[in-house]
């Protein structure tokens, strides 16, 4: 049983770094245009070269 | 929509080759922009902008149709609006102002991290909680239960806080509100699931609580969601009239925002625009349309001297006034405050959610009540009862009942939002259901706002000469005559030396006579109250050209499946009687009013409420913004003025009113719906309840009934959204 000591703390770490990563989502505001974003990734603006 | 490919979108088949910009942090400048709808025209725009000189930074928002752009101060709006329309999109300016109020939904965001914490939180603590109910013992369940407390304490703490405060607040108002139940069965919870944990027991509740939190804020937030959504669509109406003015200062004109006018300042208005302020009429000859204001379809005349309030549309000729009033005193503004000490129509309605508290709250806490007390009388053990209560108001915890109304009115303002109806207010739907009595306003609701000939072919022999003296014409009776007999296909009578003489109408001369098309006065002819124009073709009496009002899109069905589903309507209108009666009898309306005054408007609205009737007010103009604010449920068409808008609990999005109907039908369907997710609720209810006071329940049926209930009531809300 001592595998709990390791197992717990990664799951409720794993939990914890998807939580922030939403958080991060939330405070980056890339909830306030889902329907432009999902098709902007269809651009093919920058598929030779990065934007500068 | 998402069916489209990129290459599908009609206006945007170039390839962009130019950057789309990063995100704008200080957008000087919004425009609307209603027809974009795929990648091309995201990068077609961006494109056409950014390479406007002085842009500095230009994005689309998909979503909200709209560009914000950052800017030099030298770019005006309007240059990049005609820009855009170049390229093929139809673009309104925003007035940035409106919109900064929207800009960022701080409210909807803390909900939506709070949602993401309880998320987080439950599915943690659920797992600890499968391994205890799968057989854990002893020290592990003793560690397991120590682990969930320390995620739940913390993370309930902070997620929470909306229904803590709520339940505060209503105790402090010395009234139940859902919120208390909710908060009390939470922090019973917590509080005997940590006295077991620290005495090694059973039975710990912090999944359970957290669960309820969870579910409860996702409520929550759709209930914001929804109407965040209708209120921006709302600030977007408002914000689409730019509020300019041209001021004269010294005869130079200069373009200046409503609110930098004064007292005393002189404003020119051109033709077709509203005047700004109240003022005074000091130069030039028009004829102004009052109907937003009075209901009244006949232009006036306006000369110097005349009076004109904000709001009222000047016709023919510029105008221009002296400001007698401004911004927050105009009576446009007064009367907007009126409105806002009428709003009685609703105040006293409850809604359904609350009824249901009512009943409910107090239920739960004497069941829980009594059977704490119930088992410590039985037993003397006062762990036993603690926990048989704590059990009693988690599984009796309005988690279904906190989804049953949000679920709901989301599919629903949906479903609506499709059919071109925003609605404004969270309960407007269940009023909205209730309404037994709908009464209309004419002018610009029933009808479009555009006059249409009715005796074209009485004087055949003067159509040439009549299209000749109004194609030159801006006035909307000429504009209307114009068009009716081009449809004819008749060709202009060869009229020479043609001038408009604002405020009174055409002149010209054919075949050495002076012949005229204007007021009933400048012919010398009588004034009868309809809406006519009169030929004078020189020889003879002038003939009279007479108008009706044509009907707004869907009028007629809506009236018909109104009456049709039993409802009683009433056209109440400012107009005069003559075109009143005429348009009750197109459209089969039995019962109606001329001539009635703002106050007579509301009078009649709130008498009819007083008889206990639910007034559905349809309207548009400021004459009837008392009366949609007395209305029991109001609806006004996008064309109304912002102050009716702002009245009313819902608005129109397109220019047909076929769309009522249905939403009394939509809305009845919604609150059938409501009721049956009560039942639902109360159901589970029935059954946990007996085994939670019997002592038979365990955080595992709690967990279970709860998911059961939530998941039942949001599926059956989900089955109004669907159908089409």
């Amino acid at each position: 049983m001592t595998i709990l000591a390791w197992l717990i703390p990664i799951s409720l770490s794993l939990g914890a770094v998807g939580l922030l990563a939403f958080l991060y989502t939330v405070r980056s505001n890339q909830y306030d245009d889902p329907e432009g974003d999902s098709r902007r990734i269809l651009s093919d603006d920058w598929d030779d070269h990065p934007r500068p | 929509m998402t069916a489209l490919s990129a290459a599908a979108c009609p206006g945007c088949l170039a390839t962009p080759v130019e950057m789309p910009a990063p995100p704008v942090e200080d957008a000087r400048i919004a425009l609307s922009l209603p027809g974009i709808h795929c990648q091309a025209c995201i990068s077609t725009v961006e494109r056409t902008l950014n390479a406007v000189p002085g842009v500095r930074a230009a994005r689309v928002n998909l979503t909200l149709k709209r560009a914000l752009i950052d800017a030099a101060p030298d770019v005006s709006a309007t240059d990049l609006a005609a820009l855009l329309q170049g390229a093929g999109y139809e673009a309104h300016e925003l007035d940035a102002d409106t919109l900064a109020a929207t800009k960022t939904d701080a409210a909807g965001r803390a909900l939506l991290i709070r949602l993401a914490v309880a998320g987080f939180a439950a599915m943690n603590v659920m797992l600890l909680s499968v391994s205890v109910w799968s057989g854990a013992s002893d020290a592990t369940r003793d560690m397991f239960h120590w682990i969930s407390a320390a995620i739940a304490l913390p993370c309930i703490a902070y997620a929470g806080q909306p229904f803590f405060l709520g339940a505060y607040r209503a105790l402090r108002a010395r009234r139940l509100s859902m919120d208390v139940p909710i908060s009390l069965g939470i922090v019973l919870a917590l509080a005997t699931s940590l006295w077991e944990t620290t005495l090694s027991g059973h039975h710990a509740w912090f999944d359970a609580a957290l669960t309820l939190t969870f579910f409860l804020l996702a409520g929550r937030y759709l209930d914001h969601r929804a109407r965040a959504i209708a209120r921006s669509a709302a600030e977007e109406l408002t914000a689409l009239e730019v509020p300019r003015a041209t001021r004269l200062d010294h005869g130079v004109e200069t373009e200046v925002p409503v609110a930098a006018l004064k007292v005393g300042d002189l404003v020119l208005v051109r033709p077709g625009g509203r005047m700004p302020v109240d003022g005074e009429v000091i130069d030039g000859r028009s004829e102004i349309d009052r109907s937003l204001l009075t209901g009244e379809t006949l232009p006036v005349f306006a000369a110097p001297g005349l009076l004109v309030s904000a709001g009222e549309v000047n016709l023919t000729g510029p105008l221009t006034l002296r400001a007698n009033a401004v911004g927050a005193e105009t009576s446009l503004h007064r009367m907007a405050e009126l409105v806002a000490i009428a709003e009685s129509g609703r105040a006293n309605y409850t809604p359904l959610a609350d009824a249901m508290a009512r009943m409910y709250a107090p239920a739960v806490h004497v069941l829980s009540g009594a059977s704490l007390l119930g088992w410590f009388l039985a037993t003397g053990d006062l762990r036993l009862s603690l926990n048989i209560a704590a059990a009693v108001l988690i599984i009796t915890c309005p988690c279904a009942l906190g989804l049953a109304v949000p679920a709901v009115t989301t599919a629903a303002s949906g479903r609506l939002f499709r059919k071109g109806l925003l609605v404004k207010d969270a309960t407007a739907l269940e009023r909205l259901a209730e309404a037994d009595c709908v009464v209309f306003d004419k002018t610009g609701t029933l009808t479009a706002g555009t006059p249409d000939v009715t005796n074209l072919h009485d004087h055949a022999d003067a159509l040439p000469l009549a299209l000749a003296l109004a194609q030159g014409s801006r006035h909307p009776l000429s504009v209307a005559l114009t068009r009716a007999i081009r449809a004819e296909g008749i060709a202009p009578a060869a009229v020479t030396e043609l001038r408009e003489i604002p405020g009174y109408g055409t002149e010209g001369r054919l075949n050495g006579q002076t012949v005229r098309l204007g007021r009933a006065a400048w012919m010398g002819a009588p004034e009868d109250g309809d809406t006519a124009a009169w030929l004078s073709t020189g020889t003879g009496a002038p003939l009279p050209f007479r108008f009706t009002d044509a009907l707004r899109d869907g009028a007629q069905e809506a009236v018909a499946a109104l009456k049709a589903s039993g409802k009683r309507v009433i056209l109440l209108s400012g107009d005069s009687e003559g075109p009143v009666r005429t348009l009750a009898g197109r459209l089969g309306i039995d019962d109606w009013h001329a001539a009635a005054l703002p106050a007579d408007k509301a009078t009649l609205v709130r008498r009819l409420g007083e008889e206990g009737v639910r007034v559905l007010m349809v309207g548009d103009g400021l004459n009837d913004t008392a009366a949609l604010a007395a209305a029991h449920v109001s609806i006004s068409p996008a064309s109304a003025l912002d102050a009716a808008r702002t009245a009313s609990d819902m608005v129109l999005l397109g220019t047909s009113l076929a769309p009522i109907a249905d939403a009394c039908a939509i809305a009845r369907a919604a609150t059938a719906r409501i009721r049956e997710n009560f039942t639902i609720a109360i159901l589970y209810n029935c059954v946990a309840v007996p085994l939670a006071i019997a002592g038979l329940a365990t955080p595992l049926i709690a967990a279970l009934a709860m998911s059961a209930s939530s998941i039942t009531v949001s599926l059956n809300a989900l089955r109004l959204g669907g159908r089409e």
